[in-house]
């Protein structure tokens, strides 16, 4: 039930800045945000996390929750270390001109739900 | 309950200001936690308040010290700061409530979220902390016992 990453890349004319495992992986849902103490404590596990926000922290915030794929939107610059950190991590990191919400919608048509984690614990 | 010794033990330094490395120490947590075996959940709420312990170092103090030590069944957290304190504890854990500068907020952290996720995340949170001296954070996560080996 989960929608391949790389399916992602032609609808969004994303450019892709490190390709992590998207041949072959899969992600079951989707996050939006831009607050990294709201995508910790919401985001769920093989999601992808669509995101305005591009630095380093932003990967670790990934990694920790088991994000699989992070796009950064509105053609962002994203920084060398945050390249550097997502290879380490095997993170796909896409980037697209498209807006926030525009990427959404577009993730929304291909299958990828919505996700969120009500339960802290 | 008898002292036992913990199975794993850590403790690394969290510079002020390095945005670089933020989040390694907790990202290290997690590989060990996920290799001694505990379950996804209760890794996870360890992580975050982790995470958001870790970060406030980073972001409001100058430097500090992360202390874990991991037992069969529970996870105990230190992580002692030099900085500027906090002066009104109850403010600060309300949620919203920020004192970090606009650079900060521009990168997505300040949303005033980190104690609450903090406290949510824990089953024990105790905060001792002395203004312009420091702050020091103890968290205690304990296995549900149907989980216990
Ligand atoms: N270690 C610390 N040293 C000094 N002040 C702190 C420390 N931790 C928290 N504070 C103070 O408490 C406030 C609230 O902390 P909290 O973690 O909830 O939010 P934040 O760090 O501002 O934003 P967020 O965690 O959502 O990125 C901070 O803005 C800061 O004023
Ligand atoms: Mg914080």
């Amino acid at each position: 039930m989960g929608i391949k990453i790389r399916e992602f890349v032609e609808p969004l004319q994303a450019e892709i800045l490190v390709r992590g495992g998207m041949e072959s992986e899969e992600v079951e849902g989707g996050y939006c945000g831009d607050l990294l103490s709201d995508c910790i404590a919401h985001a769920e596990e093989n999601s992808v996390w669509v995101t305005v926000q591009s630095h380093p922290n932003v990967v670790a915030v990934a990694t920790l929750v088991g994000i699989r794929c992070i796009i950064v939107t509105n053609s962002q610059e994203v920084q060398e270390q945050t390249l550097e950190k997502a290879r380490e991590q095997k993170i796909t990191l896409l980037r697209t001109s498209l807006s926030s919400f525009e990427t959404v919608a577009i993730l929304s048509r291909l299958g990828v739900p919505g996700k969120k984690r009500r339960v802290v614990r | 309950m008898p002292e036992e010794n913990p199975l794993v033990e850590m403790e690394r330094e969290i510079v002020g200001g390095d945005f670089q490395r933020a989040g390694d120490v907790s990202s290290e947590l997690k590989n060990i936690l996920q290799q001694a075996g505990f379950p996804a959940p209760f890794n996870r709420r360890v992580v975050i308040a982790s995470y958001e312990a870790e970060m406030n170092v980073v972001i409001h103090a100058y430097r500090g010290i992360f202390r874990v030590q991991i037992y069969s069944d529970r996870v105990h957290i230190e992580v002692d700061d030099e900085g500027p304190g906090i002066p009104d504890l109850e403010l600060a854990f309300q949620e919203g409530y920020s004192t970090a500068p606009p650079h900060i907020r521009e990168m997505g952290f300040g949303a005033g979220y980190g104690l609450s996720n903090m406290k949510k995340c824990s089953d024990r949170l105790h905060i001792d902390t002395r203004v312009e001296e420091g702050t020091r954070v103890i968290m205690d996560f304990f296995l549900p016992s149907f989980m216990k080996g």
